[in-house]
């Protein structure tokens, strides 16, 4: 993510790879830059390699989020590994809650169901939102919702309404830990998981808000980095 | 530690086994206690405490029952050692900080119970504890279910007292405490084959007490603004105290108090002035159980207090020492037991008072709620402290973890977001 005095300038996304910091210098080769700030679960190896300071993807979403929609009070981050709510005031984080160990409910579970019910990540969405019914999913465990996803294959349930269970399972799982946090108005849904759009369509309809989802989800948090790094900068 | 080896083939340890236990505690030693700067010199002593804790003090240990005398094992901080060492009894603390012989104990007992039974009983299991085969008499206690169930277990295999720990603290039950008191006093005259004396029970209640003053000292240094003395070496002290032979123990730490305070004067501390202020609340954290403090100070705060059983509960309230005769000597005793606040008790409103009254004398920013996995009473509570915290002003996060090191990455991310919080 690139920052100019007018704001956002450029953006490159890329897999982290198993080699994250060769990824991330082959990235900034294109780039002139003044100071960079690394985020996310990488942020540590970033810092002792280039030398830069960190924060957590946490404070970068909610000041990403602010940025991008000024009134924003609650941040839905759902990411390739984990999901995490977080409480805005100001462009401050307030309070925050966060899965541990677990990849329920995340885009890599996604990812997997995807491939299980023949789909891709990218139409996965889709597909659910076209379902005539929904097949309801109790595992939340991806291994086990995988054998659980095979075996209503093979008893003839559409894929589609299989689909739709899963997403709905996911909505389930959300709604505890908002339950936990509380949640105020704005709420904005960011982080890769927002391009799904039968998540974002289940989470207005289970809120009865309307959600406010940023064109280019999976950035945010790197904009609030950016954005903090031009700050510190001044 | 090599010369002891043949010392633990004696007591039938598993010796090859052992040495990768020992391995493994010394590998996470380092890299979190070891790893430090700018530690007080009289840190040595103590990191050789935890060090000899399977060597040197075992070897102690051992004199002790050549002369006569016995070992019990323990496994709360609610038995109280004063009655014990009236007839030259050495209690010592079992408890178990290792994820090293959780498997151990997994193999037998289900796996949804906490870390801190399932590291003890792993070490029983797997032949590596040198304690289990030198103790005596082990004394259970009724305090969360986890250990009731397990006492029922283990009392086939060896000598085991367990004592009554009351669930609420009403007059009932505050008498059924002190009973149990008079009643471990039998046990222990009964195991020892001498009675407590009055006269040398005044002397070992002063002992314990001089240890808590020299804890309460300690604790009190850490309210300066740097501290002198990090969180994690504070721990390591703790987790000594529950190890070592008490007098020697008090005139050690009572050299590090002073050292302290040179430090102090002379502005030396791990810690920059203005560093973020730490308490950690909840579950003990004992030897072998780094892993909290160490995130929590290499995320770059410190961590000034612990409201814990290896923190202000097993150091707070002396026992009175004005009593004059023998049942006025145990009622005194019972009376300051009484008064720890385990969260197995109901209700538990001087607990929750206690941390927001300590966090707030502690000058702390924050308070890190810390739940040993599976621990359904610390666990549960944490939802009234974290509100009590609030009505304070005082912003929490609860870690509710076990001893591997699986889930580091994602508490480092909420550690560090908690602390950024803490602007
Ligand atoms: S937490 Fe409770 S049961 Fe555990 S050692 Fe402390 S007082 Fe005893
Ligand atoms: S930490 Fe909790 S569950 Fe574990 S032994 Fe202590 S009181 Fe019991």
């Amino acid at each position: 993510m690139i920052l100019n005095n007018s704001g956002l300038s450029d953006f490159r996304i890329t897999d982290t790879g198993t080699d994250p910091l060769t990824n991330s210098r082959n990235i900034l080769k294109d780039f002139k830059f003044d100071t960079i700030v690394a985020t996310g679960y990488g942020r540590h190896l970033a810092k002792a390699h280039l030398g830069c300071p960190v924060i957590t993807e946490i404070k970068a979403y909610a000041l990403g989020a602010h940025s991008l929609f000024p009134q924003c009070r609650t941040v839905i981050d759902i990411g390739g590994q984990d999901s995490k709510i977080i409480k805005v005031k100001d462009g401050l984080v307030e309070d925050f809650e966060m899965n541990d160990r677990c990849a329920a409910g995340t885009g890599k579970f996604l990812e997997v169901m995807a491939h299980t019910l023949g789909y891709t990540l990218n139409n996965l969405g889709e597909e659910a939102l076209k379902a005539e019914g929904s097949v309801p999913i109790s595992s939340m465990c991806t291994v086990f919702a995988e054998s659980e996803v095979i075996s209503l294959i093979a008893r003839g349930e559409q894929p589609r309404n299989i689909a739709l269970g899963l997403h709905e399972s996911i909505l389930n799982r959300l709604m505890s830990m908002l339950g936990r946090v509380g949640f105020e108005d704005e709420v904005v849904f960011a982080g890769g998981v927002a391009k799904n759009r039968c998540i974002a369509a289940l989470l207005g309809k289970r809120l009865r808000k309307k959600i406010l989802i940023p064109q280019e989800p999976q950035i945010v948090g790197a904009l609030g980095a950016a954005l903090l790094s031009d700050k510190q900068r001044r | 530690m090599a010369n002891h080896e043949k010392m633990w083939q004696e007591l039938g340890l598993d010796v090859e086994l052992h040495n990768e236990l020992l391995k493994s505690i010394d590998r996470t030693f380092q890299q979190t206690v070891g790893a430090q700067k700018n530690r007080p010199e009289g840190m040595k002593y103590f990191d050789n405490v935890l060090h000899e804790s399977h060597g040197g003090r075992v070897a102690e240990l051992l004199d002790v029952k050549a002369k006569g005398n016995k070992v019990i094992g323990t496994f709360c901080i609610y038995v109280p050692d004063e009655i014990a060492m009236a007839v030259d009894i050495t209690p010592i603390a079992l408890c178990g900080g290792t994820n090293f012989s959780v498997p151990y104990a997994e193999k037998m007992f289900p796996r949804d119970i906490c870390p801190l039974v399932k590291s003890t009983l792993g070490l029983a299991f797997s032949k590596t504890c040198p304690y289990a085969p030198i103790k005596n008499m082990a004394v259970g206690e009724t305090t969360c279910d986890a250990k009731k169930k397990t006492w029922e277990i283990l009392a086939g295999k060896v000598n085991f007292h367990v004592m009554e720990v009351p669930q609420k603290k009403e007059e009932p039950d505050i008498k059924l405490w002190h009973k149990e008191v008079r009643e471990f006093k039998d046990k222990v005259e009964g195991l020892a084959g001498k009675k407590v004396e009055s006269k040398r029970l005044a002397e070992t209640i002063e002992i314990m007490n001089d240890k808590r003053r020299a804890l309460q000292k300690l604790n009190e240094l850490r309210k300066h603004d740097p501290p002198p003395i990090s969180g994690l070496d504070a721990l390591v002290v703790m987790q000594a105290a529950l190890n070592d032979e008490p007098v020697r123990f008090t005139e050690t730490l009572n050299q590090l108090n002073d050292e302290l305070e040179e430090r102090i004067e002379k502005g030396i501390s791990p810690f920059t002035k203005g560093v973020k202020r730490i308490m950690i609340a909840g579950c003990p954290a004992v030897m072998g159980n780094w892993k909290v403090h160490w995130l929590v100070e290499t995320s770059g705060a410190a961590i000034v207090g612990d409201e814990t059983c290896t923190g202000s509960r097993y150091f707070e309230n002396l026992v009175d020492e004005t009593a004059k005769d023998l049942v006025g000597q145990l009622s005194a005793l019972a009376e300051r037991y009484m008064k720890i606040n385990c969260a197995c008790f109901t209700p538990n409103t001087d607990r929750i008072e206690g941390v927001v009254k300590k966090a707030k004398e502690s000058n702390v920013q924050g308070v890190v709620q810390y739940i040993l996995q599976y621990c359904h009473g610390y666990n549960v509570e944490a939802i009234r402290v974290d509100g009590a915290l609030k009505q304070a002003n005082i912003p929490s996060l609860k870690i509710e973890t076990d001893y591997s090191e699986e889930d580091v990455g994602p508490l480092r991310t909420r550690v560090e977001a908690f602390l950024e919080r803490l602007g």
